[in-house]
């Protein structure tokens, strides 16, 4: 860069601290659009480049939508070729294809270690962690959409608020009867009881689960797999006590509670964390049951 | 304009502990935050948390522990009231339900950690740090605190008085990633940044890709120095392909590290001859890149990390969430074989500046967490000390943000507490970016509070509607840029030449990142626009960790420089100071605090 702008920034900075976009003459503006696009330019070639290079290609077929911008609105698949690398997850290719190809392709992610959750797609199929994904395992092209059932914000990404609201709805926080006194008393926990909870505790609001539940695509006020998983984690927790475990299967046993599940087993098919969400629920069922004969 | 007492900016373990903490005091707080709150990245710590909780420990032995650890670059009263806070942090956490792993008898597990004299790691399975936060957030939602989740907080509303210790944070201003709408956040009593590590800075990282360091970035460009921020810790135990974490519990529960020759190196090549695996994280990492550098790593890039011998039974009960990691990341089965590992960027031991309450230079403003420097973990943090330094200073941040009654803090901030003037090389240029952010809205003094906040408003929906509206560069290839040059100048092993090349690379990154734009116009989840400012972030962070990393002439803890082998105690028993002076990196130093409660000499650590 020239050191004219350099000293003409300056200026600007001293003048008016909150001075910006920086002003540029026409010709300035002209000349860095210029150079915008040749660098764009250069930079798809060389992607085209490696994947000429590439010892193995793939192929993605993405779903793209914005409500936002014109030729985007009606939603379609774009096809991306990337190039393929040992151990190259769904979310790899995802990258790949928006850094060097289209920097507008739109999809949630974060740590990519299948824990924070944010990257949850319907990956040839399936509801899948993008992240945790091996290209390798999938048939070719890719065919890569939003999770369904969901409200699609732009191309990949959904709208999670549903979601949240049911996981909400079953007082996800620990209510213990009572907390032992004396200073920095733990409350005991047997070792088994942990055991019991662990998986459900195992959970990170992907929402897979209930993207692929039937019953939730037809019943929008269905508690869902995820949000019962989540009551049966403090229900079962001995910790709480019985006069809450009661509380508990009261919300659970609600019109679109736990007897809405259908069996179909789909949430644990997909649940990318292998928590055995179907039998928790049937074992909720089971305990409002017992609770419920107590009174007959 | 959204008005609240106290603003918490980021959701992960630290933001949430603030905001229980500050709800606690009666304060209305709201947390401000890119991601959803069970998104952050707290949730991917794995190993545990360090507290004394056993008769036989005590806290004094945490804090001797911590700063050895530190190599004596901690300060006494931010160690001390650490260790002092953290037992009672992790019964509450067990109060609110936490699923720690537990004994016959149903009491919390302890394990052994790197660097500890004391088996005082408590933990849940291998995946704490996403119980943590759970657990947290379900307080969170218990309490009803509100949360504007998806929320990129651009920059501080902060008046622009000449003296930094004279200004005041208002609030923040935040792109709303749905909508694309720039929203302005009032706080009357306190901003509290809590945005997490900047991993992101470098290519090898464990962190997230959300982990851009704003916080940091934010806070410098406001006027407050980053402290000691060429201490950069490398965790010795990373997947090669991704930078995926296998947890320290590992070596805690046995794991052993052996070379291409098979041998146990850490013995073998007198590394660590008492502690071997388990010394501190420093000395490992460096450890197996001189196994690899010398020819004794596996295809010349890392070493094995062996469980094996622990059994099936042991691992399934305490390491599970490792085997799942190997498998899906590596595609090795940890049961039947050795894990490859090598280092990777982990942690930012420096960060923000702030004192045992969290507060900052700048009235009305704080910091917890990573992104904060108290400084706790000084040249190198222990392995498990991270969660319980979220949950000490977050709870201690959010209480006296709220107007909580406290004790007044021991540690000095600001340039006033500058002992010494720092010079930077003069053969190394460090280049102006104006490419919006500089922080210090409106006119000072004279200007009320929400006028502050709306001036930033408006200097952000400008920068937005540039980035949207103009031709540019991408921002990838920039931010690609800097990330492959901080690992290969800035990595665990630091020569002069190398860091002045990074420097010059991130100074032409500078000069590009003038002509980057978003090339998506959409104003609906724009993520190419999102990552375009995120950029911006990681050029400053970048350039800070390498001009304290040129600056700090001597071997400490995690910074190991070839022409300087040994601690220079006579000289740099002192943090690195850097304040954001027009766009130039101001350099000066502030002295250890080794005097608390108790005094810790400087010793030779040994391992």
């Amino acid at each position: 860069m020239s050191t004219q702008i350099e000293q003409e920034q300056t200026e600007e900075q001293t003048d008016a601290e909150a001075a910006e976009p920086a002003e540029q003459s026409p010709q300035e503006r002209r000349l860095s659009e210029k150079k915008a696009r040749a660098e764009a330019r250069e930079r798809e070639e060389q992607a085209r480049e490696e994947v000429r290079d590439a010892d193995e290609t793939v192929r993605i077929k993405v779903f793209r939508y914005d409500p936002e911008v014109e030729g985007k609105e009606e939603p379609r698949f774009d096809d991306f070729q990337v190039p393929f690398f040992k151990g190259m997850t769904v979310l790899d290719a995802l990258i790949y294809a928006r850094d060097h190809y289209d920097s507008s392709l739109t999809f949630r992610h974060s740590c990519r270690q299948a824990v924070c959750g944010s990257d949850a797609l319907f990956v040839n199929g399936q509801q899948r962690l993008g992240c945790k994904t091996q290209m390798a395992d999938l048939d070719d092209p890719v065919r890569i959409e939003p999770l369904p059932h969901q409200d699609v914000v732009k191309d990949l990404v959904v709208d999670m608020e549903h979601f949240y609201e049911q996981m909400h709805a079953v007082e996800p926080y620990f209510q213990p009867d009572e907390l032992p006194e004396g200073e920095r008393e733990e409350q005991r926990q047997s070792p088994e009881n942990r055991e019991k909870v662990k998986m459900s505790t195992r959970c990170i609001w992907c929402g897979a689960c209930m993207s692929s539940c039937n019953i939730a695509a037809g019943d929008n006020e269905y508690l869902g797999p995820a949000a019962i998983n989540k009551a049966y984690r403090f229900a079962m927790d001995e910790r709480e006590g019985e006069i809450q475990k009661e509380d508990r299967l009261e919300i659970i046993e609600q019109e679109h509670g736990v007897w809405r599940c259908q069996t179909q087993f789909s949430c644990t098919e997909v649940c990318p964390k292998d928590i055995p969400l179907t039998e928790h629920i049937q074992e909720l069922k089971r305990e409002a049951v017992k609770s419920n004969l107590k009174f007959w | 304009m959204h008005e609240h007492d106290v603003l918490v900016v980021g959701a992960g373990g630290a933001g949430l502990r603030a905001a229980i903490a500050a709800h606690e005091e009666g304060a209305d707080v709201a947390m401000v935050t890119k991601l959803h709150p069970v998104r952050s990245h707290t949730g991917a710590a794995e190993g545990g948390i360090n507290a004394a909780l056993h008769p036989e420990d005590s806290w004094e032995l945490h804090a001797y522990d911590t700063m050895k650890g530190s190599d004596y670059l901690g300060d006494a009263p931010a160690v001390e009231t650490f260790a002092q806070d953290a037992p009672d942090e992790v019964i509450q956490l067990e109060h609110w339900g936490m699923p720690f792993s537990r004994e016959e008898d149903g009491t919390v597990s302890q394990r052994p950690f790197g660097g500890l004299s004391h088996p005082r790691t408590t933990y849940a399975g291998a995946e704490t740090g996403h119980h943590l936060l759970h657990t947290m957030y379900e307080q969170v939602v218990k309490r009803g605190i509100t949360v504007y989740e998806e929320q990129q907080v651009l920059d501080l509303a902060v008046t622009d008085h000449d003296d930094v210790e004279d200004r005041e944070c208002h609030g923040v201003v935040a792109y709303d990633i749905a909508s694309g709408e720039i929203r302005g956040y009032r706080a009357t009593d306190g901003v509290i940044l809590a945005t997490g590590g900047p991993g992101q800075v470098f290519d090898h990282t464990t962190n997230a890709v959300a982990n851009t360091g704003d916080g940091y970035a934010m806070a410098y460009r406001a006027g407050v120095p980053l402290e000691d921020m060429e201490f950069v810790q490398f965790h010795p135990t990373t997947l090669p392909s991704t930078g995926v974490l296998i947890s320290e519990g590992v070596r805690g529960e046995g794991g052993i590290l052996y070379n291409d020759e098979e041998e146990r190196f850490m013995f073998e090549y007198g590394y660590a001859n008492n502690e071997g695996e388990l010394a501190s994280r420093d000395v490992v990492s460096r450890a197996e890149l001189t196994e690899v550098n010398e020819g004794r790593g596996i295809e010349d890039e890392y070493v094995h990390l062996d469980m094996r011998h622990l059994g099936e039974e042991r691992i399934l009960d305490r390491l599970e969430n490792i085997l799942h990691l190997a498998e899906d990341f590596e595609g090795v089965d940890g049961l039947d074989e050795p894990m490859p590992v090598k280092p990777g960027q982990h942690y930012q031991m420096g960060g923000v500046e702030c004192n045992e309450n969290g507060q900052t230079c700048i009235d009305g403003l704080y910091a917890a967490g990573e992104t904060a420097c108290v400084s706790l973990h000084g040249a190198n943090r222990l392995g498990g000390n991270a969660l319980p330094e979220l949950l000490v200073f977050g709870a201690r941040a959010g209480k006296h943000a709220a107007g909580g009654d406290m004790k007044d803090a021991e540690i000095p901030t600001g340039p006033s507490a500058e002992s010494e003037a720092g010079d930077l090389p003069d053969d190394i240029e460090i280049g102006a970016v104006d490419a919006g952010g500089e922080s210090v809205a409106a006119d000072g003094a004279a200007v009320d509070a929400e006028t502050v906040v709306e001036a930033e408003v408006q200097r952000q929906q400008e920068r937005v509607d540039r980035l949207l509206e103009e031709d540019g560069i991408n921002h990838a290839q920039v931010r690609d840029d800097i990330q492959q040059t901080m690992t290969a100048n800035v990595n665990v092993f630091r020569r002069e030449d190398n860091l002045k090349e990074a420097l010059d690379d991130i100074r032409e990154a500078r000069e590009r990142y003038r002509h980057v734009a978003a090339s998506d116009p959409s104003r609906t989840y724009n993520t190419d626009l999102m990552h375009t400012m995120e950029t911006r972030n990681i050029i400053d962070i970048a350039e800070a960790i390498t001009v304290g990393a040129l600056a700090r002439e001597e071997f400490r803890g995690a910074h190991w420089r070839e022409q300087y082998q040994e601690r220079r105690d006579d000289e740099w028993l002192k943090h690195t100071m850097l304040a954001w002076s027009d766009g130039n990196p101001e350099l000066y130093y502030k002295p250890v605090l080794l005097e608390g409660e108790k005094e810790y000499e400087p010793k030779e650590r040994s391992y």
